[in-house]
């Protein structure tokens, strides 16, 4: 799967992409965002703000949205434009 | 109809003004009002800015715009929905937005206006960071009165 990265997450983490195959027991993206924080201290901070937004297939979803390998699935904080 | 654009190059007010005045659906006669609003980029006077960088979701900006207008015709008699959003780095003073609406009536097209920008606020994937004259350099962070604007939609159906 595809895992974007923007704004100021895609900074902390100093990465913008990730591609990797879907963790075992992951089936929602509210649980790959769990799955990203064991990854180290950097992530925990990031991503463990309470704060992340959440998109799948390029549409906004909520965490209980189920994911699947072929996902482009993003996560960023709340949007600031216009 | 409904035009899109996200792009970096400056756009010309007046010249999108003139689309909408045409009528892309051929409907011009039918049109009796254009709502427009424009948004710039803001110095801050504690804190001078060099410039504003937009960065964006390619691909989900579109789509997320697109809907955006999409819900506004189905609320709305609307004639066109002109959007244009720019991205990269934006100097004080430069524009930043546009969105225009064509209709028969000026209700509409304010409503509809008001209701696509504040929807964008929220959820058009954009992230604003400052860069100041200083060197510093600062993601900016969203508004609740920006989340409660939008959400003031959803109640007055």
């Amino acid at each position: 799967m595809k895992v974007l990265f923007f704004g100021s997450l895609r900074e902390q983490l100093g990465t913008g992409e990730l591609n990797a195959a879907l963790p075992d027991g992951v089936e929602t993206i509210g649980q790959l965002l769990a799955k990203l924080q064991t990854q180290g201290d950097e992530w925990k901070l990031a991503l463990g703000t309470g704060n992340v937004l959440f998109a799948v297939n390029q549409d906004m979803v909520d965490e209980n949205t189920a994911i699947n390998d072929s996902d482009e699935v993003a996560l960023f904080p709340p949007v600031t434009g216009g | 109809m409904i035009s899109i654009s996200v792009q970096e190059k400056d756009f010309d007010t007046g010249e999108e003004y003139r689309e909408l005045q045409k009528g892309n659906t051929g409907a011009n006669t039918h049109i009796g009002g254009i709502a427009i609003f424009t948004g710039q980029v803001r110095d801050l006077p504690d804190k001078p800015l060099k410039f504003m960088r937009l960065e964006h979701y390619p691909g989900m900006t579109e789509k997320s715009l697109q809907h955006t207008a999409e819900q506004a015709t189905e609320r709305w008699p609307v004639i066109d929905i002109r959007i244009i959003h720019r991205i990269g780095d934006l100097t004080p003073g430069e524009q930043i937005v546009f969105v225009g609406v064509s209709s028969a009536h000026r209700e509409a097209a304010f409503a509809a206006c008001e209701f696509i920008m504040d929807i964008l606020k929220t959820s058009a994937p954009f992230w604003k960071k400052e860069q100041h004259l200083n060197g510093d350099g600062d993601w900016v962070d969203a508004k609740n009165t920006d989340q409660q604007r939008a959400e003031r939609w959803q109640d007055s159906d």
